[in-house]
């Protein structure tokens, strides 16, 4: 079922890094973008030059693309990639990389994901997302994704079963590994009875089912295995990885996403199962979203997500380690660098940099990627599973 | 079930007047049919010719075959409601000052999911029916309402706010001695409005049917001469802050070309009710209007121009009218962008051949006044922008879109 692909051997991951997130920014997102690369080169130990390759994903780089951050950023990429994914961005843009490098096209890239978030420029995302959006959906009371989300929710509990029990444990346990993470920008535990009693935004979802607008920047590098070697960087080896857009159209609401289209295909060419996962790191700017990924990417039975909720803890040291640095819901969500969170934590826990929100042992671990909500339901799912490399 | 509106209460002067703020109005041009139908009161959606798919969004091309040749119908509007919403957050102040709101999933059987207002009679679950209407920027939006009527369904929010409805609402009818303008002074008063104010231009015309009229305790006489600035500015001064709804029915209808008339003084009056008329009520009670676009449950509406099918292309045997009520729609259209931030609705009203003393000479089928008041009461109460009246109208506005020089054509033979 992997129709002949090739494997990602001799490619790797390295140097995960996070510009501190902050509310509210005065800088522009070339800034944070900038920030990123000068990281990534002070954690790799190599020089602007060095970098032949970026990949990059911005919500709000307007005007420019990718092309006008390298004159910006004074680079002379000879591979160049702009990745307009939201939150499947991360690992997109990584099987993308990993193939360049492969193919000898670029020797380092950059995968640089970033935004700034001015006061009230949120609304302007919003309200100019997609053209079926500003057609179709922002007109009918402006709601923004938490509308479009409770739509979902709301259809997807009437279906399953779910209770915002469901959903709250998945959201405390996300806080319960945040309080371990230095740039989360939720810092205080939530009880359920703080979710349960949290204001009504768009029912069903309340306060703590929303992720907070932030600025920030997430990036990483990718590298042959070799080169990483030579620069002694802990480095993660991609098994595997799928992405899928537009998939089930004829649904007439989502309630499974492209995943389920490719994850037979996604274990088969890592040769792995989903029990063999040490962890996961979804996508989660609302916690159906979490169930969802559960589900489709074959965790437990379609449907069956908020029985598997109750039986795990979801905690760094508990049963199935999920979001371990706490996720959007916790640390913010810092435009398209919310497509990358879920990455660098996973190559923060597979290169054992992840300090407190460390998974003991972990060895191989599956990141998802969720984006664009173009009209009534998120289009593009990816999916990766990465594991250490021995040394 | 929806609770019945309360009758309004008396504006407290002190309060701040709500200002106007309109949902968001940018659209693709695609998307602008459904705009264009909805103007009209129909609910239409692009059809593939190549395959049939019923497309929403709005689209370029096919979004199962690819083929460009996509035009709008009339499609199945039944539905289901999946899933729906209500929303306590907006990032929108038109819809900030209007939460809660609900929105919601509905699945057309004819394909595509809508996200549409939802009409608080429709439960999850239920099979509902889909209309278009203008909203107060005056872009198309989807409404889903319950499968059958409901009782007060029209006093729903979502409803209010995207009709013009004249329940609860003070009109200004600018000339309450003409057929047209009595039909509408009872419609509207049917229809559920509070108060009309039936202007009349010739006080010392005596017409028993407005003398009677004006006896009901819900109708007061108005001196308004739309000929005359003085006459508009004093009344606009008098009543024009407690105005929801103006209807324009002064008309001077004369027959006459052009080669034949000795003069252009007919021609002169003529263009000085009809069109200037319109002005000077724009100029005087417009701003009024647009300033109460947003006061409370019984904010001002509507503007609407009783105009004549023969606004769009002359009919010579009048012809001077003809070309008055050409430069009275051109004008209306300039009142309409000039309202829109407010979100007052300018109606355009195209009736054919009205039964009145001044059509004498016109052979049937003629519009009753009592047809064209009920076309503008139905208008309003479906927010619908431009309607055509009676037969001669429909069949004009058909012949006009298929072949206008053919229309051209017989309405000079």
């Amino acid at each position: 079922m992997t129709h002949g692909r090739q494997s990602y051997d001799g490619v790797v991951a390295v140097c995960p890094v996070t510009i501190p997130y902050v509310r509210y920014s005065t800088h522009s997102a070339h800034w944070w973008l900038g920030r990123a690369l000068y990281e990534l080169l002070r954690a790799s130990g190599l020089q602007k030059n060095d970098v032949d390759g970026m990949c990059v994903s911005s919500f709000t780089l307007a005007p420019d693309t990718a092309v006008g951050l390298t004159q910006h950023l004074g680079m002379a990429p000879r591979w160049l990639d702009h990745i307009p994914m939201g939150g499947a961005s991360g690992v997109v843009a990584l099987r993308r990389a990993t193939r360049a490098v492969q193919a000898g096209d670029a020797e380092v890239v950059a995968c640089l994901a970033g935004d700034t978030n001015h006061v009230d420029s949120f609304r302007h995302t919003v309200s100019q997302f997609s053209r079926f959006a500003q057609d179709a959906v922002y007109p009918y009371g402006a709601g923004g994704p938490n509308a479009s989300f409770a739509l979902l929710t709301a259809h997807y509990m009437a279906q399953t079963g779910a209770t915002r029990e469901d959903f709250g444990k998945l959201c405390i346990a996300q806080r319960d590994n945040a309080l371990r993470y230095a740039h989360a920008l939720m810092k205080k535990p939530l009880t359920l009875e703080q979710y349960l009693g949290a204001r009504l935004i768009t029912a069903p979802i309340h306060l703590f089912d929303c992720v907070m607008p932030c600025a920030g920047a997430d990036a990483f590098l990718v590298m042959s295995a070799d080169r990483a070697r030579a620069l002694g960087l802990p480095a993660v080896r991609v098994l595997s990885t799928i992405e899928r857009h537009n998939a089930w159209s004829q649904d007439p609401i989502q309630q499974r996403g492209g995943w389920t289209m490719d994850a037979d295909e996604l274990y088969a060419l890592a040769s792995r199962s989903p029990q063999d996962m040490d962890f996961m790191q979804a996508y989660d700017d609302y916690p159906v979203i979490n169930m969802m990924q559960i589900e489709d990417l074959g965790f437990c039975e379609k449907g069956q997500a908020p029985q598997f909720v109750r039986d795990h803890t979801f905690t760094v040291e508990g049963s199935f380690p999920f979001n371990t640095n706490g996720g959007q819901l916790s640390v913010g969500q810092a435009g398209a660098a919310g497509g990358y969170l879920g990455l660098v934590e996973g190559l923060r826990q597979l290169t054992g940099t992840a300090g407190g929100t460390q998974v003991a042992h972990a060895q191989t671990g599956l990141v998802s990627g969720f984006g664009m909500i173009n009209y009534d339901r998120g289009l593009c799912t990816a999916a990766a599973i990465l594991a250490r490399s021995e040394v | 079930m929806t609770q019945p509106l309360s009758p309004p209460r008396k504006k407290d002067p002190v309060a701040r007047t709500r200002q106007p703020t309109l949902p968001p109005s940018p659209r693709s041009r695609c998307a602008m049919g459904l705009t264009r139908a909805a103007a009209l009161g129909r609910f239409e959606l692009q059809v593939c010719a190549a395959c049939q798919t019923v497309q929403y969004p709005p689209r370029e091309v096919c979004g199962s075959c690819l083929s460009h040749d996509l035009a709008w119908r009339a499609v199945d509007a039944a539905g289901t409601l999946l899933a729906s919403t209500t929303l306590h957050h907006s990032n929108d102040l038109y819809f900030r000052e209007r939460l809660p709101w609900r929105v919601g999933t509905v699945h057309m059987d004819a394909g595509p999911s809508v996200v549409a207002h939802i009409h608080q009679d429709c439960p999850d679950g239920a099979r509902v029916r889909l209309i278009s209407r203008l909203d107060r920027s005056g872009q198309a939006v989807m409404i889903a309402l319950p499968e059958k009527d409901t009782p007060h369904m029209a006093d729903d929010p979502v409803l209010r706010e995207t009709s013009c409805d004249p329940k609860f609402r003070r009109v200004l009818i600018t000339d309450g001695k003409s057929a047209a303008g009595q039909a509408l002074a009872t419609a509207l008063l049917d229809a559920g409005a509070t108060m009309i104010f039936l202007g009349d231009p010739q006080p010392w015309r005596h017409v028993e049917t407005y003398a009677a009229l004006v006896q009901d305790a819900r109708i007061q006489a108005v001196t308004l001469d739309v000929t005359d600035t003085d006459s508009v500015q004093r009344t606009a001064a008098s009543i024009g802050g407690k105005v929801e709804i103006l209807v324009n029915t002064a008309d001077m209808a004369r027959e006459g070309g052009v080669m034949t008339t000795r003069d252009v003084n007919v021609a002169r009056d003529a263009l000085d009710t009809n069109v200037l008329g319109l002005m000077r009520l724009a100029q005087h009670f417009g701003p009024a209007l647009c300033a109460r676009a947003a006061d409370g449950m019984r904010n001002a509406v509507a503007w609407v121009n009783v105009l004549s099918v023969y606004a769009h292309m002359n009919l010579p045997s009048r012809g001077m009218w003809s070309a008055s009520k050409a430069a009275a729609l051109s004008l209306s259209q300039c009142l309409r962008a000039e309202m829109r931030p407010s979100g007052i609705r300018v109606i355009n009203v195209f009736p054919g051949p009205l039964d009145h003393e001044w059509e004498q000479l016109t052979p049937p089928p003629r519009v009753t006044p009592r047809a064209l008041a009920q076309a503008v009461v139905r208008s309003l109460q479906q927010g619908i922008e431009d309607v055509y009246v009676g037969d001669v109208a429909q069949e004009f506005c058909e012949r006009l879109a298929e072949n206008p020089k053919g229309l051209e054509r017989e309405l000079g033979a």
